[in-house]
C-alpha cells in the first residue's frame, strides 16, 4: 500500500500548478538545495525530504531490507535507545515520519518554532547515527512479518502482488518492497546497516520546506540535519520491462466481493504528450463521478461503489492502472463495461465538451491543492523529484489549456490499448475465465 | 461512510486529538435583519470568539459558524444535520447513509449528478459522510464560488426529487459499498458483531452502513420519510471555513438558508439509553480471512457532555497513558518491550459522541503467545496501572503534545470546521468547543485515576477474540 501511495503522490504533483505560493530556492552553506515557502502565520514548519533509490536498492536476496531499515529509524539513535528517543520526541511535540517507496525513501517532519533546534538535532541523530539495536530489529521484524501475513489475505494486496509479479518479473517492481516472510526472517543487523548506507545519501536528495522558517534558518538547518550523510549511493536499477499481455488472471479466494486490478503500459512523465494523457485519464476514470467509468459502472448500473484509473509514472516503468470491486456475481459485467469504455475512448476519443469540462475542473482545482504546510512541502519535493522548475506552478494551467482535442484523441488512440488490458481478479467471480495473456 | 472513498495518501504526522485553541474574548453587537424577496430574515447578534471564529443563528433556527483562515483563497462549506444512523426508524438501518447518496440526485432545479458536476466545473471537490449522530455535506472551492455552493446546498435541503430508478441503482451501490467496507473485511465484520454485543439498546449497536438484509429492502418512501423529518434549517448547522469575512457569510446565509421555513414538527432527539450492564460479555469471531488472531476489550465510557467534559478529558489521558505510544505507554512497555507478548497494542477512546461512548484496549499477540495468555497480560497491565502512581513526567508530555496539537491543527482549516460541526451535532455548544483545550490542560493524576476506576468494570465490558480457526480460541 505504501508503494502505491508514493507513486500516486508523484502522479498527483503533475496535476498541480499555478499557485499563489512564493517558492524560494535555497542552497545551504554546505551546498544542500531545497525549495521553501515561508508561511510565518502559524509557529511551526513542515519538512518533506525524499531520497531516490528506495526499495529498488535492496541487494539480491535481501528483499525488504530498506523497508525494515526505514521502520527502524525511529527506534533509537546515538545515546538514546528506542524508548528514550521517543520520550524525547514526545517532550518536543515534534512528529517524524519515515516511509519506503519503490524508488524513494520519504522523511517527513513537523516541529514547533519554539524548540526547532532540538527537534532537528533529534531527527539528525535518527538519520545519521541510528542504533539498529538487535532487540529493535527483532521486534520491528515481527511487526513487518505481521503486515506481510495480512497482505497474503487481503484481496487488494493479492491482486497487486500478482499483477506486479507478472508485469515486472525479477525487477524490484515485480515483488513487494516489504519482502517475503522468508527474506525478512533472514535479514541480519548487518543487512540493515548496509541498507541504511545505501538508501540515505546526499547525492539524490530533495527537500521541500514550508512554514515559520526563513531561507537563512533553513540553510543552517539543512547542513546540521543532512550535512553528515554519505556523499554517494549505489547505482540505481535499470528500467523495467513490462511483460504482461492482455488477458484475465483469476485468483480464487473465498470472499463475497471480487477485487480487480487492471492496466497496461503507460506514458513517461516527461513525454510531450503527458498533459494530453493526463486529461484523457481524468475523463476516462480519474475524475470521480464525472468520469466515464464511474458514470457507466456505478451511476448507470450500480455495479460498484468505486472504479478509478491512474497514470502511474514510476522512475523505471510507466503504467495506466485501474481498480474496481464488484460482487462475485456482477464483476464479469463490470469488467465488460470497463473494456467497452476503454475501446470506445481509444476509437472515438472524447468530445470537445468533455475536454472543456475536464480542463475547467483541472485548472480550477489546482490552487486548492496548495493547502496546509505539510501538503505544500510535499508538492515542492515532488516537483523537484520529477525535474519540474518552480515556474511550473505558474505555467501549468496554460500548458494544460494548450492541449487540443486532436492531441487528446491522438493520444487516446496511441495510449489506450484495449487488447493489451490485463485484469487480475481476486475472489470467486462468476462467468469469468482465465484468459491467455500472462507470459510463459 | 462516505459517498466516495478518497485516494489513499501517505500517512503523515501525529494522530489528531480533539481540541480547539483560542481563549474566549466574546464581543457582540446588535442583531441584524436582511430582506430577501418578500421575506425578512433576522440574524442573531454575531459572537466573535478569539481571533478568527464567529457564530450567529438565523431566525429559522439554523446555527452558523464562520472560521477565518486567509492564507489561501479557498473556502470549505459544510452543512451538518443533527441526524445520523442512530436516528433511523427501527428496521430501516442504513437509510441515513442511503439518503446521503441520494442527495446527489435530482432536485427541482438540479438534474441528477448536476450538483457534483457543477462543483467540479468550478474546480471544486465535494463529498458527504454519515455517522451515528450526524450526516454532513461539504464542498471545497475557490472562495469566490461560495454563493453558488450555498445556492445549491440550500436547494437540496428541501427540494429533492427522487425516482424509483434512482432507488434501485443507488441501493445496489450502497450494497457494493457495504461489501467493500465490511463483507470483504473480516476485521470490520468482527467489529460489527462486537458493537452489537456492546450496545443492546442504543442504536450504536447497528452499523451506520446498515444490516444487509434491511438495506436490500430500503424504499423511496423510507428515504423520503427520513428526509422530510430531519432535513430542515432548525436541525442543521452551517460551517464556513476559509478566506471569508463573517459579514459576507451572514448576508449569504440569510439569503440562501434564511428563507427556508423551519420544520415545526421536529421531534426531540430522544435516544434510548443502555440498560445497566451487569455481566461481562464475550464473543469469538472466526473467519479464515483473519491473518492473525487478536483481542479487543471495550468498556462503556462517558463522552463529552455540554458543560461537563472533565471526565472525557481524563479518559483522553488514560488512553494515552495506557496505549497511546507503543514505546512509552503502559501496554507498549509491558507487552512489547519488557516482554515480547505482543506485536501491537493500543488503547482507544473517542470522546465525541451524543450518547455513551466506549473505551477500548486491543492486543495482537506475538507468534506463539495464546489469546488467553495475551488477555491475562493485558489485564495485568491495567491492574498494575491502577495500583501505581501516575508518572508526572508522562503526564507533562501528554499535556505538551495536546498543546502542540492546537498549533498544528491551525494548519488544517477543514479539520477545524469538522470540530465545530461534529460538536454541535453531538450535543455540545461552541462554548464547549472553546473550553475543551483548557479542560484538557487542567486534568490531574487524580482525575485520571477516578475516570479509570469508573471505566474498568468488567461487568460493563465486552471481550472479543478474533481468530482464523476455532483451535486458536482455546
Amino acid at each position: 500500500m505504501i508503494r502505491f501511495a508514493l507513486t500516486l503522490c508523484a502522479a498527483m504533483v503533475a496535476s498541480v500548478a499555478h499557485a499563489t505560493v512564493d517558492i524560494k530556492q535555497v542552497t545551504s552553506p554546505g551546498g544542500i538545495k531545497a525549495w521553501l515557502v515561508e508561511e510565518p502565520g502559524i509557529p511551526f514548519a513542515a519538512l518533506e525530504i525524499r531520497i531516490r533509490g528506495g526499495a529498488s536498492l535492496d541487494l539480491p536476496g535481501k528483499r525488504g531490507a530498506t523497508n525494515l531499515m526505514m521502520a527502524l529509524i525511529e527506534e533509537g539513535a546515538g545515546d538514546l535507545d528506542a524508548q528514550a528517543f521517543q520520550t524525547r520526541r514526545e517532550e518536543l511535540a515534534a512528529s517524524y515520519g519515515f516511509d519506503t517507496g519503490d524508488d524513494v525513501v520519504a522523511i517527513s517532519a513537523q516541529f514547533l518554532t519554539e524548540n526547532r533546534d532540538a527537534a532537528v538535532a533529534l531527527l539528525r541523530d535518527a538519520l545519521i547515527v541510528p542504533r539498529f539495536d538487535q532487540s529493535a530489529v527483532d521486534r520491528v521484524r515481527e511487526q513487518v512479518l505481521s503486515n506481510i501475513a495480512g497482505d497474503a489475505k487481503s484481496p487488494g494486496a493479492i491482486a497487486s502482488a500478482a499483477f506486479d509479479a507478472a508485469a515486472f518479473g525479477d525487477h524490484p517492481y515485480g515483488s513487494s518492497l516489504a519482502g517475503t516472510a522468508d527474506s525478512v526472517t533472514a535479514l541480519t543487523r548487518d543487512d540493515i546497516v548496509i541498507a541504511h548506507d545505501n538508501a540515505i545519501t546526499r547525492d539524490r536528495l530533495y527537500v521541500g520546506a514550508v512554514g515559520d522558517i526563513t531561507a537563512d534558518e533553513l540553510g543552517t538547518m539543512l547542513d546540521e540535519l543532512l550535512g553528515d550523510l554519505p556523499a554517494k549511493g549505489p547505482a540505481l536499477p535499470a528500467d523495467a520491462d513490462f511483460a504482461l499481455m492482455g488477458g484475465t488472471t483469476v485468483i480464487h479466494y473465498q470472499t463475497p466481493q471480487s477485487v480487480a486490478l487492471f492496466g497496461h503500459e503507460g506514458i513517461e512523465r516527461d513525454d510531450p504528450d503527458y498533459f494530453a494523457a493526463y486529461i484523457l485519464n481524468e475523463a476516462l476514470g480519474a475524475g470521480g463521478f464525472e468520469s466515464r467509468l464511474m458514470q457507466e459502472v456505478r451511476e448507470k448500473r450500480g455495479l460498484t461503489y468505486g472504479v478509478s484509473t491512474f497514470l502511474v509514472s514510476k522512475f523505471h516503468a510507466d503504467l495506466v492502472l485501474g481498480q474496481v470491486a464488484s460482487a462475485n456475481a456482477t464483476v464479469a459485467q463490470a469488467i465488460d463495461v470497463i473494456k467497452a469504455e476503454w475501446a470506445r475512448m481509444a476509437q472515438d476519443g472524447m468530445t470537445q465538451e468533455e475536454l472543456d469540462r475536464v480542463k475547467t475542473y483541472l485548472t480550477g482545482a489546482y490552487p486548492l491543492r496548495f493547502d496546509g504546510n505539510a501538503d505544500i512541502a510535499g508538492i515542492l519535493v515532488g516537483m523537484q523529484m520529477i525535474g519540474l522548475p518552480p515556474e511550473y506552478v505558474v505555467n501549468r494551467n496554460d500548458m494544460l489549456n494548450a492541449v487540443t482535442l486532436d492531441d487528446v484523441n491522438r493520444v487516446a488512440r496511441e495510449l489506450l490499448r484495449p487488447e493489451n488490458l490485463h485484469f487480475v481478479v481476486v475472489g470467486e467471480p462468476e462467468g469469468l475465465e482465465q484468459a491467455a495473456g500472462a507470459p510463459e | 461512510m462516505t459517498r466516495m472513498l478518497a485516494v489513499p495518501f501517505l500517512f503523515l504526522g501525529l494522530a489528531p486529538l480533539e481540541a480547539q485553541t483560542a481563549i474566549l474574548t466574546a464581543s457582540t453587537d446588535d442583531a441584524r435583519t436582511f430582506v430577501q424577496g418578500n421575506k425578512t430574515v433576522t440574524v442573531s447578534a454575531p459572537v466573535r470568539i478569539g481571533d478568527d471564529v464567529t457564530t450567529f443563528t438565523l431566525d429559522n433556527g439554523m446555527e452558523v459558524v464562520v472560521i477565518e483562515d486567509h492564507r489561501a483563497p479557498v473556502v470549505v462549506q459544510m452543512v451538518w444535520y443533527r441526524a445520523g444512523s442512530a436516528d433511523e426508524k427501527v428496521g430501516q438501518s442504513g437509510v441515513a447513509h442511503f439518503l446521503e447518496h441520494l442527495l446527489f440526485k435530482a432536485t427541482d432545479k438540479l438534474a441528477p449528478g448536476e450538483f457534483s458536476a457543477t462543483v467540479a466545473a468550478n474546480g471544486g471537490s465535494d463529498n458527504a459522510f454519515t455517522s451515528y449522530d450526524y450526516t454532513a455535506y461539504f464542498q471545497r472551492v475557490a472562495a469566490d464560488r461560495l454563493p453558488l455552493m450555498m445556492e445549491m446546498e440550500s436547494n437540496r435541503m428541501e427540494n429533492l426529487r427522487l425516482s424509483e430508478s434512482d432507488i434501485e441503482t443507488e441501493r445496489n451501490v450502497i450494497i457494493e459499498e457495504r461489501a467493500q467496507r465490511t463483507d470483504n473485511n473480516p476485521g470490520a465484520l468482527a467489529r460489527e458483531q462486537f458493537m452489537a454485543a456492546q450496545y443492546q439498546n442504543l442504536r450504536y449497536g447497528v452499523p451506520v452502513i446498515g444490516w444487509k438484509h434491511e438495506m436490500a429492502e430500503l424504499s423511496l418512501e423510507d428515504a423520503l420519510a427520513y428526509y422530510s423529518l430531519n432535513y430542515s434549517p432548525n436541525n442543521a448547522i452551517l460551517v464556513v471555513a476559509g478566506d471569508v469575512q463573517p459579514d459576507e457569510v451572514m448576508a449569504l446565509a440569510a439569503q440562501y438558508y434564511g428563507v427556508i421555513p423551519p420544520e415545526s414538527n421536529l421531534p426531540p432527539r430522544l435516544r434510548p439509553t443502555e440498560p445497566p450492564q451487569t455481566a461481562p460479555r464475550r464473543m469469538t469471531y472466526t473467519d479464515p480471512r483473519v491473518s492473525q488472531p487478536y483481542i479487543v476489550r471495550s468498556y462503556l465510557a462517558t463522552e463529552r457532555n455540554t458543560g461537563d467534559q472533565k471526565a472525557a478529558a481524563a479518559l483522553i489521558y488514560l488512553s494515552e497513558l495506557l496505549g497511546g505510544s507503543p514505546f512509552t505507554s503502559a501496554l507498549g512497555k509491558a507487552l512489547q518491550f519488557d516482554t515480547q507478548t505482543a506485536v501491537y497494542t493500543n488503547a482507544g477512546y473517542d470522546p465525541s459522541s451524543l450518547d455513551t461512548s466506549t473505551f477500548s484496549l486491543s492486543v495482537v499477540p506475538s507468534t506463539g503467545v495464546s489469546l488467553s495468555e495475551a488477555e491475562a497480560a493485558m489485564d495485568k497491565v491495567v491492574a498494575d496501572f491502577m495500583a501505581a502512581d501516575i508518572d508526572p513526567a508522562a503526564l507533562d508530555r501528554i499535556k505538551t503534545q495536546l498543546n502542540a496539537q492546537e498549533i498544528y491543527a491551525l494548519d488544517n482549516v477543514q479539520g477545524r470546521a469538522q470540530r465545530y460541526g461534529a460538536a454541535l451535532t453531538q450535543g455540545l455548544t461552541v462554548q464547549d468547543v472553546q473550553d475543551w483545550p483548557q479542560i484538557l490542560q487542567d486534568v490531574t493524576a487524580d482525575d485520571i485515576k477516578a475516570a479509570a476506576a469508573q471505566v474498568f468494570d468488567l461487568n460493563q465490558s465486552v471481550t472479543g477474540w478474533v481468530v482464523t480457526e476455532k483451535e486458536q480460541a482455546q
